[in-house]
């Protein structure tokens, strides 16, 4: 552990969280090797890079859903790698939404807003379900209180999710890949809301695939690639105009994806193939794309 | 329909016995045997004997009465009581099970390992002696107390492994939520995970309360007075007394009585839980 820094200037007012020299390993497995990250009050930065890049896990070290191997996470002031920090009150700062919305199944839309309400803010029922309805009818399902999750598409299910991490009105909003489950068409509505949000002005953390969400709507683009940030600046810069190779390689891939097929079915078909002695089987070569 | 003699290049395909032929042949056969079976039954069986032995209809008129309702009672109260408190236990084990200061499981694990395997008569003759062993000791509410206790701790060893296989298949991205939302790891649980896991092993749980109804049967041993009395030693009784077996075949119907309705109330369980799930 390195030693956290001992003057305890409280940054500005403005930086809701200071990630630096974070270090994250499973077993020998690195995954990330030293993120300096800021973000400050009213920014909404979105997270983009290659799957296995680390932007997930960059993400649920900052709400300490991962332990940090070593390195210094502050929100809003608190190290939250101290031990003597109150996890549990810093989390109730922050909004996660998941991949997989993790809905509560058995609660009812309203009941997954209140409950943590309820629990941990210790609020009343009735306000703790006015909360819960004026942000079910802020994502657009303030008709939907009592139905299941299991009742709701992913689209609306994850619009939930949104609007049960609002209820506890947290001073920033993660986005752990908040549209990377959802059927193609149902994640305009979800990118709405978060566009919305952002338009209100709330702190936002994005770990996304969605690069035209991430050029419009964020503040910054922070690029990651093996573990490190390789990029971090304005959406028309990152996504406009790269200046590293390997951002360049990586938005080539994602914005052009006949060209990631391609690539896909080259790798997919050599390590079908990597046993055969005969070349024999020409019929399989990846055919040239012949759509559009 | 017409099948042509196999030749030897088409012996991989023989087309005279493909699959489903046989398969028909099969159960036609079965459908056979059974028929023969049950006409054996029918006319080699002294059927008047069987009825006076089993259904002797004015004992089974005398054996619905009062007494019978009460071994019915208690055959219940001793169930639920013993269920309740081995549900209690059961999950105070499981959390034990998964807990992470290691004392506290192994101490699970023993006392699991304990119950399971030992025969639930042996832990019943056990609570039977206690009073004689201890002198003076008395396990409140005689002899409700006694069957509860001694009932619940059998089952809460077996409810306990159940209950903690439902605590893990409860997803972690549940937990996760949860703790993300500012709930302690106590609050997750009790708000979020338990009440999924219970609703996952409702099946396995109907199960063991099943058991559970059969096994109220070896309180017997506790040397219960008539008012203790539960189904089977009723009916054993009764069937005693009378030198004939239709009383206890009454009894039998009586724990059908308790089983099949729970087994349906299960299904219906199952199917609301699968809408909420």
């Amino acid at each position: 552990m390195s030693t956290p820094a001992p003057e305890r200037t409280r940054p500005r007012g403005e930086d809701v969280v200071v990630v630096s020299d974070l270090h994250k390993s499973f077993g020998s497995n690195q995954v990330l090797t030293g993120i300096d990250l800021t973000i400050r009050r009213g920014e909404v930065v979105c997270v983009i890079g290659p799957s296995g890049s680390g932007k997930s896990t960059l993400l649920r070290c900052v709400n300490l859903l991962e332990t940090p191997t070593s390195g210094s996470i502050r929100v809003q002031g608190e190290e939250v790698t101290d031990p003597d920090c109150d996890i549990d009150a810093v989390r109730r700062g922050l909004g996660m939404v998941f991949q997989q919305f993790n809905l509560f199944p058995h609660l009812t839309v309203l009941e997954n807003c209140t409950v943590a309400q309820r629990t941990v803010l210790r609020r009343s029922a009735g306000q703790a379900r006015e909360v819960a309805q004026r942000n079910l009818e802020k994502v657009g399902l303030g008709e939907r209180g009592d139905a299941h999750p299991a009742q709701l598409s992913g689209g609306q299910q994850q619009r939930v999710a949104i609007a049960r991490a609002l209820s506890m009105e947290p001073e920033l909003m993660l986005f752990d890949e908040p549209t990377s489950a959802l059927d193609p068409e149902l994640v305009g509505d979800v990118l709405a809301v978060m566009r919305q949000l952002a338009a209100e002005g709330m702190t936002m953390m994005v770990v996304t695939h969605e690069m035209a969400f991430a050029r419009e709507v964020a503040d910054r683009v922070v690029f990651m690639d093996g573990g490190v940030v390789v990029e971090d600046g304005h959406p028309d810069e990152v996504i406009g105009n790269p200046r590293h190779e390997r951002t360049r390689t990586f938005l080539q891939r994602v914005l052009d994806p006949t060209h990631v097929q391609a690539g896909a079915h080259d790798a997919a078909h050599a390590a079908r193939h990597a046993g055969d002695p005969a070349p024999g089987d020409v019929a399989e070569t990846p055919p040239t794309p012949d759509h559009h | 329909m017409s099948a042509p003699a196999p030749t030897a290049e088409q012996a991989p395909t023989r087309r005279r016995s493909s699959p489903r032929r046989r398969a028909r042949r099969i159960r036609l056969v079965q459908y056979a045997v059974l028929i023969v079976l049950v006409v054996l039954a029918l006319f080699t069986a002294n059927w008047p004997q069987i009825i006076d032995v089993f259904f002797r209809p004015e004992l089974v008129a005398a054996t619905i009465g009062p007494a019978l309702f009460l071994a019915l009672g208690n055959t219940l109260i001793y169930t639920a009581g013993a269920f309740l408190f081995g549900l209690v236990v059961g999950t105070v084990l499981a959390l034990m099970r998964l807990s992470e200061v290691p004392p506290y499981r192994w101490i699970a694990r023993a006392y699991i390992e304990f119950f399971r395997g030992l025969p639930a008569i042996v832990v019943f003759i056990a609570f039977g002696l206690l009073p004689i062993a201890f002198e003076g000791m008395t396990i409140p509410w005689d002899p409700y107390g006694t069957v509860w206790v001694a009932l619940g701790m059998v089952a809460s060893a077996y409810l306990a492994e159940t209950i903690r296989a439902g605590i893990q298949a409860v997803p972690k991205g549940q937990v996760e939520a949860a703790r993300s939302l500012g709930m302690s790891s106590a609050t997750a649980m009790r708000k979020i995970v338990l009440p999924q896991a219970f609703r996952i092993i409702l099946p396995p749980l109907t199960n063991e309360l099943i058991l559970l109804v059969k096994d109220s049967s070896l309180v017997y041993v506790l040397g219960l007075s008539i008012e203790g009395y539960e189904l089977t030693k009723f009916g054993r009784e009764a069937a005693q007394s009378e030198a004939n077996l239709t009383p206890l075949v009454v009894a039998g119907f009586c724990y059908l009585l308790i089983t099949l309705p729970l087994t349906v109330l299960v299904g219906r369980l199952e199917a609301t839980t699968a809408k909420a799930r």
